[in-house]
């Protein structure tokens, strides 16, 4: 079995009996697209919510939640997963500093969770289960055998959702 | 626009690498104050690195670690980290009460980190703003002890807008007795500065260095 790694603003999948693999999320969501009978799994590690943020054409659709997950669905489909049978899950989107009087750079954290379920809905896919917010890092790993996703925190801490 | 990331010269980098050592020559001489001990300084290194590179240089994206954040806003903007691995946190933190401190960090203990955290990085900007002649208004800084990749993402996200590339500067501060008691094996801390890409072109003004037209 091997670990696929997703880095920061980037997507992978991973078929059976490999895992798919993101370390260390902030604010940072690790979105998954699930399917339970091909056993394929896509990961997106996303940095930020919207493609408007971008300052130039040039970037990587991984990077934002509204360009990561149409193309996460198609790297999962053309990998052998199946539409109607894929689930999401998600974890991340914490704000791991504590600002006063936040400002909109600070919140990024929730603005990423909600907008990876904005972009999920407009794709009917449906988000099973997920561990976000907080103020704590994650790492998280989907297994495709089981579509179990493993959420590890700083203080190894180990959650299954 | 040209990429200022990509189209950095070498004597820019010489002078960024100038005013890290300013900066932190600053703040490791506060540190020195605040502790009654020597504190040496490194001469800092620039490099233009990938974010995921970034997280690689500070250990790995799993790395724990001590962490105080703030945003550069004013004449340019930017982000800054104060990095310290979580034994030296310990130290300094015991140093400073007098009293142990538990592994997991005491309230009081996190507080004190936090005052360490915004002496230093004041200490750091002050210099800088003065060498430039620049106005930098710090945000309130924060600190977080976690992993190294979800605290210095948090950073990298303005930048993120703009490609996925980033000039770290980095200057590392060594307190002299715990480098003899070989806690640590060659570090304090480091004080990273991450401008924002559109920043570089205003900070080189100020400097005098720009690229007088150049591609």
């Amino acid at each position: 079995m091997e670990v696929v790694k997703v880095w920061m603003a980037d997507s992978n999948v991973a078929k059976h009996p490999n895992s798919i693999r993101t370390t260390g999320l902030g604010s940072c969501v690790g979105v998954t697209l699930y399917d339970p009978t091909s056993k394929v799994a896509g990961m997106a590690h996303v940095m930020l919510p919207t493609s408007t943020l971008a300052k130039n054409d040039d970037f990587k659709n991984a990077k934002y939640a509204d360009t990561a997950l149409p193309e996460l669905l198609d790297m999962v489909i053309k990998a052998g997963g199946n539409r109607s049978r894929l689930v999401a899950k998600m974890a991340g989107g914490a704000q791991m500093f504590n600002f006063n009087g936040s400002s909109e750079t600070m919140r990024i954290g929730p603005r990423n969770v909600e907008a990876c379920k904005e972009a999920l809905k407009k794709l009917g896919i449906r988000l099973v289960s997920e561990d976000t917010g907080g103020n704590i890092g994650r790492t998280v790993e989907l297994f495709t055998d089981t579509g179990v996703f493993l959420i590890r925190t700083a203080t190894k801490q180990t959650k299954e959702i | 626009m040209s990429d200022p990331i990509r189209n950095i010269t070498d004597f820019q980098l010489d002078v960024l690498r100038e005013i890290s050592n300013i900066g932190a020559g600053n703040a490791a001489t506060a540190l020195s104050k605040l502790l009654n001990n020597p504190v040496d300084m490194k001469v800092s290194r620039v490099l233009p690195l990938h974010f995921n590179d970034i997280i690689e240089y500070v250990g790995g994206a799993e790395n724990i670690v001590a962490t105080v954040f703030l945003r550069i806003q004013g004449d340019i903007a930017g982000s800054m980290f104060f990095v310290i691995n979580t034994e030296v946190a310990k130290r300094l933190i015991e140093d400073m009460l007098g009293t142990l401190e538990a592994d997991d960090f005491s309230e009081m203990g996190f507080s004190v980190l936090q005052e360490i955290g915004n002496i230093l990085s004041g200490s750091y900007l002050t210099a800088l703003s003065d060498f430039t002649g620049l106005d930098l208004q710090p945000s309130v800084p924060s600190l977080a002890i976690d992993m190294a990749g979800a605290l210095l993402g948090d950073g990298l996200m303005e930048i993120g807008r703009s490609g996925d590339y980033a000039i770290l500067i980095d200057a590392e501060i060594s307190i002299r007795k715990l480098v003899q008691q070989i806690i640590v094996q060659n570090g304090g801390g480091h004080f990273f500065l991450l401008p924002d890409p559109d920043s570089f072109e205003k900070l080189f003004t100020a400097l005098g260095v720009q690229n007088h037209g150049s591609s």
